[in-house]
């Protein structure tokens, strides 16, 4: 068989398919194929995101205690309570503060980490996952490890245990304003809990910058180490450091679980959503004051990350750097 | 090719397994126990919420009582964690609202219309009551919740470590700071006030000569008696001789009982678990006088039962109240003496149960009737709020106590206009 022969008998193929199988039913209809897909998706969207966004404006004009279907219209009062709210706006200050630590000291410690990971020779896989394990413990869960194993206040705490052996008292971590140590247990928590997923985006960053770079910038006198760094890797994770330090700052804007938990009643340590948790479903039970406070923090985010995105230039093409 | 035909087979017996699904989803749905019943009754089905009581035994008790009720199917709701209130409030404006729960008097519940009027089935045996407890769920001659408890809340003290450190009970707050100061140690702590300190904040109030509210519903908490009683927790706070950060909080015994505090401030429930870690060796005593014009106080909190209003089964949820904390003594005087203490409301069950009649729990009945102040149901959880901030901010954190009362005012007042105009 020469292989004209079999270029001839290959070439009538596809419409012989194409004629014994016609598509029919679902798969010919493309438009319905489209709804088919993506319509139980957006029926649960415009459920579950906009009709609530939607009610929360709407509910942020009345006076909504006790009810989520109110009638009694009082225009930007609710707007007026909360943003005169000593807890709401020290929230934001909370949160200011929160993101300041949390979000460069992540974004150091997952770097490092991938980092490290990278340049193993050796268990690389069992590094990665030991990093990454955290990740997959619920916040609830740490935050108790945290709170009632690690940074307790009794003597046989982890932390005032290891204290003890140097002479020091035993310390109230999460009790006392002054000094803050609360921020101590709540970064450490976060960090222990996230840097593992960031890493895993770093080392996927690492592993995507070609090995001709670092040839030729050894090739043009390049030291190996700082130098390299500073002037390839680094560069060259621009992208994925901008995304990060993005995602990081959101996840401190919807820091919840770990400050709930820990901080109690206390008036101090509380970022926005634990604030807006306590007027609206809380103890409160004040959806109108609630969904005002969710709109003004929402806005708020909204600022902010165009704000950042706009500094790092996120979103903006390779061309127009 | 194969694979071809095998996908289709698979898409049509997947289907044909989806509607077998759905039909025998619907079938079951007919039946009379669609999963929401766990009772031996039939037709009805009432959910009830409890927050997890900590001693053990008490969840197996409640479920074994409804389980007992032969009118309904009731299934109970176990509400872990510290936020029972966060899981009840919102549930209470869902369709998956509970029928039945417990809860504290509070007078937003009857004006919001979420809790059934209960005075037909309470009229009858309304005179065998606590005329406090009766009084603190009565609103314009409505009675809005059954108690089922009272919980007095007072201190616990270890008799030995006060014989060793040659310390007296305590009848006055400077004898309390002092006292701390003498039962410190190197591995004890004087005093444990909750974790927030917010377990007595009530208490501080009444044992500096003042109240919550007034007979007119009236700020009566912002008194100089009480500014004096927070600048002295200040000075208690930053003493050294408080016990902090306990990895459990003020209603569980455990820092006393391990040997962490010396005095501890607790509830009567936590008595068994006392009485069998340290024998005789504790006794009770009332939070102790604030000023000249101060007095001694216990607080006597509970639990009530109450009726989801706006429930789809109202009558048949009323009915089970009262069957079983109205009509099952035997029930009421289990769920009060076998697990934690606590005192019958009823004065026919109190009479009987013979637990509380030695020793530390007659001395805590003692307490609760010489020095006890019952809820308010005027003030409420977003008053009780108000003033957990004052504690946070005073106490915890150095505040001027007449600029965190002068706040507290103002969140308070827009409450009690809300509430009563």
């Amino acid at each position: 068989m020469s292989t004209t022969t079999a270029r001839d008998l290959a070439s009538p193929a596809p419409t012989k398919a194409s004629k014994a199988r016609p598509r029919r039913g679902l798969r010919a209809n493309a438009t319905l194929n489209f709804w088919l897909f993506t319509g139980p998706f957006l029926i649960g969207l415009v459920i579950f995101v906009f009709v609530p966004i939607g009610w929360s404006l709407w509910l942020s004009f009345f006076d909504a205690r006790f009810t989520v279907t109110p009638s009694n219209f009082i225009g930007f009062d609710n707007y007026k309570t909360v943003l005169t709210d000593p807890n709401f706006t020290g929230s934001l200050v909370t949160f200011t503060v929160f993101a300041a630590f949390i979000v460069p000291l992540t974004w150091g410690l997952s770097l490092s980490l991938a980092l490290l990971v990278h340049r193993l020779t050796y268990l690389r896989a069992f590094f990665r996952s030991v990093f990454f394990l955290p990740t997959a413990c619920s916040y609830v869960a740490a935050s108790l490890i945290w709170k009632m194993s690690i940074f307790n206040g009794v003597r046989f705490g982890l932390a005032n245990t290891v204290l003890g052996w140097f002479g020091v008292d035993q310390v109230a971590w999460l009790a006392n304003p002054t000094p803050p140590w609360y921020w101590l247990v709540i970064v450490t928590l976060r960090l222990w809990l996230q840097a593992g997923f960031y890493m895993i985006l770093f080392l996927a960053a690492l592993q995507n910058i070609p090995s001709e770079l670092y040839e030729a910038a050894a090739i043009d006198g390049a030291k190996p180490g700082w130098q390299t760094f500073r002037y390839i890797t680094l560069p060259q994770l621009r992208a994925t450091s901008t995304a990060v330090i993005l995602l990081l700052l959101v996840a401190a804007y919807q820091a919840f679980d770990e400050f709930f938990n820990l901080m109690g009643r206390a008036t101090w340590g509380q970022p926005p959503l634990v604030i807006l948790y306590k007027t609206a479903i809380g103890v409160n039970q004040d959806y109108g004051q609630g969904s005002a406070g969710a709109v003004v923090l929402t806005l708020l985010i909204c600022v902010v990350t165009l704000f950042q995105g706009k500094i790092m230039g996120f979103g903006r093409g390779e061309e127009s750097k | 090719m194969s694979a071809m035909s095998s996908s289709n087979w698979d898409r049509r017996s997947l289907l044909k397994a989806a509607a077998g699904l759905a039909a025998a989803g619907t079938l079951s749905a007919c039946g009379s126990n669609n999963g929401r019943g766990g009772g031996s009754g039939s037709g009805t089905n009432l959910v009830q919420y409890f927050h997890a009581y900590g001693e053990p035994g008490v969840e197996q008790a409640v479920k074994r009582y409804a389980k007992a009720y032969t009118k309904a199917n009731v299934s109970t709701q176990w509400i872990t964690g510290n936020n029972f209130e966060n899981k009840l409030f919102p549930a209470l404006l869902t369709k998956q609202a509970p029928d039945v729960f417990e809860f504290h008097p509070q007078i937003q519940l009857v004006k919001s219309g979420q809790v059934a009027d209960l005075t037909d089935i309470i009229d009858p045996v309304k005179d065998d009551f606590n005329p406090a407890d009766i009084k603190s769920h009565t609103v314009d001659g409505k009675i809005y919740g059954v108690r089922m408890i009272d919980d007095p809340q007072f201190f616990f003290y270890r008799k030995s470590m006060f014989e060793k450190a040659n310390v007296s009970v305590p009848t006055t707050l400077d004898e309390l700071i002092e006292a701390a100061a003498k039962l410190t140690t190197s591995k004890v702590k004087g005093l444990f006030l909750g974790n927030d300190l917010t377990p007595v904040q009530n208490n501080l109030i009444w044992s500096a000569g003042a109240d919550t509210l007034d007979d007119k519903n009236q700020i009566a908490y912002h008194t100089d008696g009480v500014v004096e009683g927070l600048k002295k927790l200040r000075t208690l706070f930053t003493s050294g001789h408080l016990l902090l950060d306990a990895p459990a909080d003020f209603w569980d015994p455990s820092a006393f009982n391990q040997g962490l505090c010396a005095i501890q401030w607790g509830g009567m429930w936590g008595m068994p678990a006392t009485q069998q870690a340290l024998g005789d060796d504790f006794g009770v005593f009332p939070f102790p006088k604030i000023g000249s014009n101060g007095k001694q106080s216990v607080y006597n909190g509970g639990w009530s039962m109450f009726v989801n209003a706006k429930g789809d089964n109202v009558d048949a949820a009323k009915e089970y109240v009262k069957w079983l904390w109205i009509d099952q003594k035997q029930y009421q005087t289990d769920f009060a003496t076998s697990y934690g203490f606590h005192i019958p409301p009823r004065a026919s069950i109190a009479a009987q149960a013979g637990k509380l009649k030695s020793g530390a729990a007659a001395d805590s009945v003692k307490l609760f009737n010489t020095y006890g102040h019952f809820d308010n149901i005027g003030w409420t959880q977003a008053m009780i709020t108000a003033f957990n901030d004052v504690i946070a901010n005073t106490v915890r954190k150095n505040g001027n106590p007449e600029a965190a009362l002068d706040t507290c005012d103002t969140k308070v007042n827009r409450e009690l206009k809300k509430l009563f105009g």
